[in-house]
């Protein structure tokens, strides 16, 4: 490292030239995510956009069982824990109860794809006017590694040591388009967090997602297909690569629903 | 003058939640309970106070709604009946350990499995002692009539809320399908955002900057930090204990006691002026909370009697807490129908003639 001092950098380091900074709606907590993983900048963009719409005192969210179960410990705005799959009925409650407050859920793929199937379905179908973010990375993180309802065919995890085989083990579920034919999504889009460009496109679609909650648009549900280099068993550099050839294709980036309408075929 | 009203137990149930200023009622249908989400559709509580009624997907889901509601604050109840409390049980775990209020109604039905739609008293374990993981206790409140069934939803939200902690009221099919008077009390305001805001600063209201974000959760992966949080659990169970409620009928010169909760105690009741009509000295200690239990008023009573008869439809299940109060004083046994029969007064006066004054 350089010796530098801030003396050096006083003509650069100015609010004009200021690229970056922390958002307030996010605490000064360290991540405990592992290095590589995509949650922290899903947090990160979902802490931005309720920064700028200047939400921060109006808005409840909801962490799941999973990785992301201590995401209150980051987010630095009220939150309740769930219990697993359960936050979409604990967000309906709270919407209801609470009409005028911003609700959200942030969950796993086992969360909400596998236990909470019914409490995604049926809140999603009776059109609570909330938002739901679904980080799917294809696996159980936190338990270590186990097969997920999306992980894909012939994917090794520790429950499925030899690949997953479909005959026996089932298919991956892809819940997002499961969602979007139901009349109580409003807009549901998936994208990534791997590369700036998709964070950019991510950011932007929460934020459509907070103003349709402000208009009582009905669910607008997003989903991040993010990687687990741990539970892969992969590099960070790796798991990105592995991600955009093997989960890209079996779950495609971009809108499927815009305005309560289907953009493509499901 | 009262308003009085001929009502179902249930029927009174959701009557009394609308006017004990309820925030919200989120339940799924089973028998024998499901008048009381029919009753709330049908007045349409919306339009009276503003209080939400949503039919959910399954107790699951009921019960994780609850926990969302009373996480921000608001006095949110369901009703379910033995199957679904089951489903329930693992939010009722969590509500315990987040600390979140709550009132919950068990109309009891024969179990175990499927078991049958008729009544009977078979939970007072999963009730009592615990049915989901994890050491935690709930209040718990056994109407025998209809208008108890109506003024136990004002006392339930009231420990709830003192107590932070889910509060349930142990009814059976019995109480809940049948019709009596009942006078229903003046309604209560629902509170304001504000007020809630003011009696809930612990809850997720929203953070505004006078004040640190709150969460609600049951996690603490410090063992340590998870011990202090079990140990401040109990001492809020040992506080409750000051709540206890029962009733003597008879027992001044008894010479034997039943001691039975809910339809049972009045069926009890009959047996009690038969017995005396026959001139035998028999008195009713009715538990009318569950937990907190009346050990001491029972340990009283054992140095006075000479045997005691729970008389429960079940196995056997609070017996075994008069057994522990009464500390081996005095012979305690158990009579009860189950499976969904009901004891008549001549069964439960038989019972005590051949269980304790005979045997």
């Amino acid at each position: 490292m350089a010796d530098v001092t801030l003396d050096v950098w006083k003509d650069i380091i100015t609010p004009e030239n200021q690229v970056y900074r922390r958002t307030p709606v996010m605490t000064m907590k360290e991540l405990s995510y592992c290095p590589g993983c995509g949650h922290g900048t899903a947090h990160r963009m979902l802490a931005e956009v309720i920064e700028e719409m200047g939400i921060q005192s109006e808005t409840i969210g909801i962490a799941p069982v999973g990785c992301s179960v201590l995401a209150y410990e980051f987010l630095n705005f009220d939150m309740q824990q769930a219990a697993h799959g359960r936050a979409p009925a604990l967000a309906t409650a709270i919407k209801r109860l609470w009409p005028n407050r911003y609700v959200f859920t942030y969950q796993g793929d086992g969360d909400l794809a596998a236990i909470g199937t019914a409490e995604t379905i049926h809140a999603c179908n009776r059109g609570e006017n909330i938002v739901i973010i679904f980080v799917n990375n294809g696996i159980y993180g936190m338990t270590g590694g186990q097969m997920a309802p999306t992980t894909l065919p012939g994917m090794k995890t520790s429950t499925s040591p030899y690949g997953r085989e479909a005959i026996l083990m089932g298919n991956p579920l892809r819940i997002t388009e499961l969602v979007a034919a139901l009349p109580g999504t409003y807009y549901v889009s998936r994208h990534s967090v791997h590369k700036p460009g998709n964070v950019r496109k991510l950011k932007k679609a929460i934020r459509i997602a907070f103003e349709n909650q402000k208009e009582n648009k009905g669910v607008s549900f997003i989903e991040v297909v993010s990687n687990c280099n741990s539970g892969w068993k992969m590099t960070p550099v790796k798991s990105n690569e592995w991600m955009e050839e093997n989960m890209f294709p079996f779950y495609p980036l971009g809108d499927i629903k815009v305005d309560g309408k289907l953009v493509r075929e499901l | 003058m009262g308003d009085f009203k001929l009502m179902k137990g249930n029927e009174a149930v959701a009557e009394a939640a609308i006017r004990a200023g309820c925030d919200g009622y989120f339940g799924y249908p089973i028998t024998p309970q499901s008048e009381v989400i029919e009753y709330l559709m049908a007045q349409q509580p919306e339009k009276r106070t503003g209080m939400v009624v949503l039919q959910a997907e399954s107790e699951t889901a009921s019960i994780n709604m609850l926990y969302g509601g009373a996480g921000a604050g608001k006095r949110v109840m369901t009703t379910s009946s033995s199957p679904g409390i089951s489903l329930m049980a693992e939010g009722i775990s969590y509500m315990a350990g987040a600390e979140l209020p709550c009132l919950l109604m068990n109309v009891v039905r024969g179990g175990p499995g499927l078991g049958t739609i008729q009544p009977s008293q078979c939970d007072y374990f999963q009730t009592v002692k615990g049915g989901g993981h994890g050491d935690y206790r709930m209040f718990v409140i056994a109407p025998a009539s209809v208008q108890e069934m109506s003024d136990f939803v004002k006392i339930g939200f009231d420990m709830a809320f003192k107590y932070r902690n889910p509060a349930m009221i142990l009814s059976d099919g019995v109480i809940g399908q049948m019709m009596e008077k009942v006078e229903l009390f003046d309604p209560i305001p629902r509170r304001t955002d504000a007020e809630v805001i003011a009696e809930c600063p612990w809850a997720t209201t929203g953070k505004t900057p006078d004040r640190e974000r709150n969460i609600i959760t049951s996690l603490d992966l410090d063992s340590l930090k998870q011990e202090e949080h079990v140990m401040h659990l109990k001492a809020k169970y040992e506080a409750m204990q000051k709540e206890v409620m029962f009733e003597n009928i008879m027992t001044d010169d008894a010479e034997y006691i039943y001691v039975a909760y809910g339809s049972s105690a009045r069926i009890c009741q009959k047996a009690v002026d038969m017995a005396r009509a026959e001139g035998i000295k028999v008195g009713l200690l009715r538990p009318i909370t569950l937990y907190p239990f009346p050990e001491a008023e029972l340990l009283r009573l054992a140095s006075q009697v000479k045997g005691m008869l729970a008389v429960e439809m079940s196995l056997g299940q609070m017996v075994e807490d008069v057994r522990l109060a009464v500390r081996g004083k005095i012979k305690v046994e158990h009579y009860g129908r189950v499976g969904g029969m009901i004891h008549s007064p001549s069964q439960v006066l038989e019972a005590l003639k051949s269980q304790i004054i005979g045997g």
